[in-house]
């Protein structure tokens, strides 16, 4: 497979997650991921772009998400980037801890890291959040 | 189609909500929200989850799942799940809400099991 890139531009309301999502799903497929990886890439995906409507923009329909995926021939990298104020990962507790397993919130960046092989944070000097995430296959 | 779509059928004391499709952030899990609230309001507080159809979850409907129970107990109720998928049962295992839910592979075990 050679190298690809694809851009999305979504706007910050939930119906726009499975929007992401499926073209996410059509990119994996054709970057030759298989069936068990690409299950967990599309949560991993599903969960970041909420994120970033929900967390980020504050469902701020003015703000948009920005959601690129890079197949890199053995590794599919994805960015989705945010225009919100930013957040400290260390800061979400582990839901999988006793005192949060009965949270009704707080698993999207341990499903994400559970699924993918590295997920990184970094805070743009323009403003907004970028979540980098790779998948080796 | 709806996301996610629940059919509900009485077996005894227990509410059974078949469910097939989604429950995702959005309209699975407001349909989800919606179905429980409305059986509690209906004083049916024995509720059993058929999961069969449901092939994909995200945090949110995890999260949904979590407020159910947590209702139900609250109302002195059970919420009891039934026929997980394999994908289902894995992320409710890393997640280890396993360790706090009832989930039975066959209908008649799981109806046993209500108090």
């Amino acid at each position: 497979m050679t190298e690809q890139t694809t851009r999305l531009v979504l706007p910050s309301h939930i119906e726009a997650v499975a929007d992401g999502a499926a073209a996410a799903t059509d990119f994996v497929q054709n970057c030759g991921v298989g069936e068990e990886a690409a299950f967990g890439i599309d949560m991993a995906v599903r969960e970041a772009i909420t994120n970033a409507m929900v967390h980020g923009n504050k469902e701020d329909e003015t703000k948009t998400v920005e959601l690129t995926l890079n197949c890199l021939g053995g590794a599919l990298e994805i960015e989705v980037k945010d225009q919100g104020e930013g957040f400290d990962p260390a800061s979400v507790p582990d839901p999988t801890e006793p005192p949060n397993i009965l949270k009704t919130s707080g698993r999207g960046i341990f499903l994400m890291r559970t699924f993918m092989d590295d997920v990184q944070w970094s805070t743009r000097p323009e403003g907004g959040t970028t979540v980098r995430m790779v998948k080796k296959f | 189609m709806a996301e996610l779509n629940i059919r509900e059928r009485q077996a005894g004391d227990v509410t059974v909500l078949d469910m097939d499709g989604r429950i995702t952030i959005g309209e699975g899990s407001v349909a989800l929200r919606s179905a429980i609230r409305r059986l509690l309001e209906e004083g049916k507080k024995n509720i059993l989850l058929n999961l069969a159809g449901v092939g994909y979850i995200d945090s949110s409907g995890i999260g949904e799942l979590v407020s159910s129970f947590t209702a139900i107990n609250k109302e002195g109720g059970q919420l009891k799940l039934l026929s997980l998928t394999q994908k289902l049962q894995d992320l409710l295992t890393i997640t280890k809400l396993l360790t706090v839910f009832d989930a039975y592979e066959t209908e008649a075990d799981a109806l046993s099991n209500f108090k």
